[in-house]
């Protein structure tokens, strides 16, 4: 029995900030910073938008892509580290505003930048064992940071859903296996009733992204007996365009075989939505036979990494639901101002 | 601060996100918000549940400077009359630049948060209207 992707659908809000713009508040150099972070503009959500007004419209773009009974989804599970409610699930909410409910399992799922590939594996598990028909698996963020933290210069609103399924005849993607890596590893968090995420700097890097990225990717490869050379594209979580750009070549993968998936320079970081963009921008692109290697990391930390195989059925659905090259497009730029305000930075009253 | 009771906006919830209205069977007519009964068949009309594609029209608008309280983060914003393609008219937020909205524009919906009530309380999401 295969288990896989029977739809998939993302959103972009159409703000953008430039690094620029941030640089020129905080009196940074805006070169040294694109030039590091690979990164040149990052999503901003409207006055109105939060973690779950994003996966709903992810939500629903998936649903609408393959034309799905929402009514056979069995489980929603939304990955974010920006859910708007403490307590209360985001998942209800998409059930509902994506006509799903009410015969369904939904829960939330928090692990920092992976909670949403976390989602899709808890969804494969379901579907394999029969207690599920479909089940919608979200990463989704309004990603924060504090003013003038180096986070600020990434941290972006995005979202991206895939319906999980295990028939053969409605999957587009098959996803051979996932291999996970995770251990306690203290390199971002953010406490109680924080507003803004604390992180440990370069500390984030070799033990926490480099260590959990490579391990989980090589942990499948082993499992799977493949190589780099085998797959045509990849996919590494982006917190910037660096760090997967210097993952890929630690493992093999060439730069062409990233080169579709990475969104992050006109993005940002969508936590997340990061890796789970990354693989939509791919299967945008995408021709059956395709193979698609990819690897989430979450900070706290772990990896889970992807095996995927594109289906005839690709072609079918691609074109009903926007594009992530489409949703990058033709976006409003803001100033540092406007951002502030759009994400709740300014207090009135 | 938007106060309204939890049950009260809950028993509208899908109304609300997922434009679902009704329709008198018997007359074709279609209702939003949803009516119970059709106030031309009465009791002869037939009312089932209707699901809005959403895809409309704007019939007028106004742009907003001076909002009410919860809303001033938001101004200037433009606020519209929609004529759903089915017939029912309703009164939405257009998010678009004020600048850019025309009576006759065709909109569509999206997921949005309409309101709060304050740090604590709950958040209210539903359908507001983009551009086509």
């Amino acid at each position: 029995m295969s288990v896989g992707i029977v739809s998939y659908g993302a959103y972009v809000p159409k703000y953008r900030i430039k690094v620029d713009d941030i640089a020129r508040v905080w009196g940074d150099d805006a070169e040294i910073l694109k030039a590091g972070l690979m990164v040149n503009e990052k999503a901003v959500p409207d006055v109105d938008e939060d973690a779950a007004t994003i996966a709903v419209e992810a939500a629903r773009a998936a649903v609408n892509r393959s034309d799905i009974d929402a009514q056979r989804i069995g489980a929603v599970y939304t990955g974010s580290e920006s859910h708007p409610y403490a307590v209360k699930p985001t998942s209800t909410i998409v059930a509902e505003a994506t006509g799903a409910t009410p015969v369904l399992t939904a829960a939330d799922f928090e692990f920092a930048c992976k909670a949403g590939t976390a989602a899709v594996q808890a969804c494969m598990g379901l579907v394999s064992s029969g207690m599920i028909d479909l089940g919608l698996a979200i990463g989704a963020d309004v990603a924060q940071g504090a003013p003038g933290d180096a986070l600020e210069y990434t941290a972006a609103a995005g979202g991206v859903a895939y319906v999980i399924g295990n028939k053969e005849s409605e999957l587009v993607a098959i996803i051979e296996d996932t291999y996970s890596f995770t251990t306690d590893t203290p390199d971002f968090w953010r406490r109680e009733g924080m507003p803004y995420p604390e992180h440990g700097g370069r500390f984030t890097g070799e033990p926490g992204y480099f260590k959990h990225v490579t391990n989980a990717a090589k942990g499948l490869m082993n499992k799977l007996e493949t190589k780099p050379e085998d797959y045509d594209y990849a996919v590494f979580h982006q917190p910037n365009g660096k760090f997967p750009s210097r993952a890929a070549k630690m493992l093999g993968f060439s730069k062409e075989q990233i080169k579709p998936g990475l969104v992050v320079p006109r993005l940002g970081n969508t936590y997340s939505g990061s890796c789970m963009m990354g693989i939509a921008a791919t299967l945008d692109q995408a021709k059956p036979g395709d193979r698609i290697f990819a690897t989430a990391f979450g900070s706290g930390a772990g990896g889970d990494a992807f095996s995927i195989t594109v289906t005839d059925k690709i072609d079918e659905i691609r074109d009903n639901a926007p594009k992530v090259e489409e949703l990058l497009a033709d976006p409003i730029y803001v100033d540092y101002a406007t951002y502030a305000r759009h994400k709740g930075k300014i207090k009135i009253a | 601060m938007i106060i309204m009771s939890v049950p009260r906006f809950w028993r509208k919830q899908i109304a609300r996100y997922n434009l679902v209205g009704t329709h008198c069977k018997k007359c074709d007519e279609y209702f939003y918000p949803p009516r119970n009964m059709c106030p031309a068949c009465r009791r002869e009309g037939e009312i089932e549940d209707y699901k809005f594609s959403g895809n409309g029209e704007v019939v007028t608008f106004t742009v907003i400077h001076t909002a009410a309280e919860g809303f001033e983060n938001q101004t200037p914003y433009v606020l519209g009359i929609i004529k759903l393609d089915e017939g029912p008219s309703l009164t939405s937020q257009i998010i678009c630049e004020p600048e850019t909205v025309k009576i006759g524009m065709k909109v569509k919906p999206v997921f949005r948060k309409l309101g709060q009530a304050g740090e604590r309380g709950m958040i209210y999401y539903g359908t507001k209207f983009v551009p086509e």
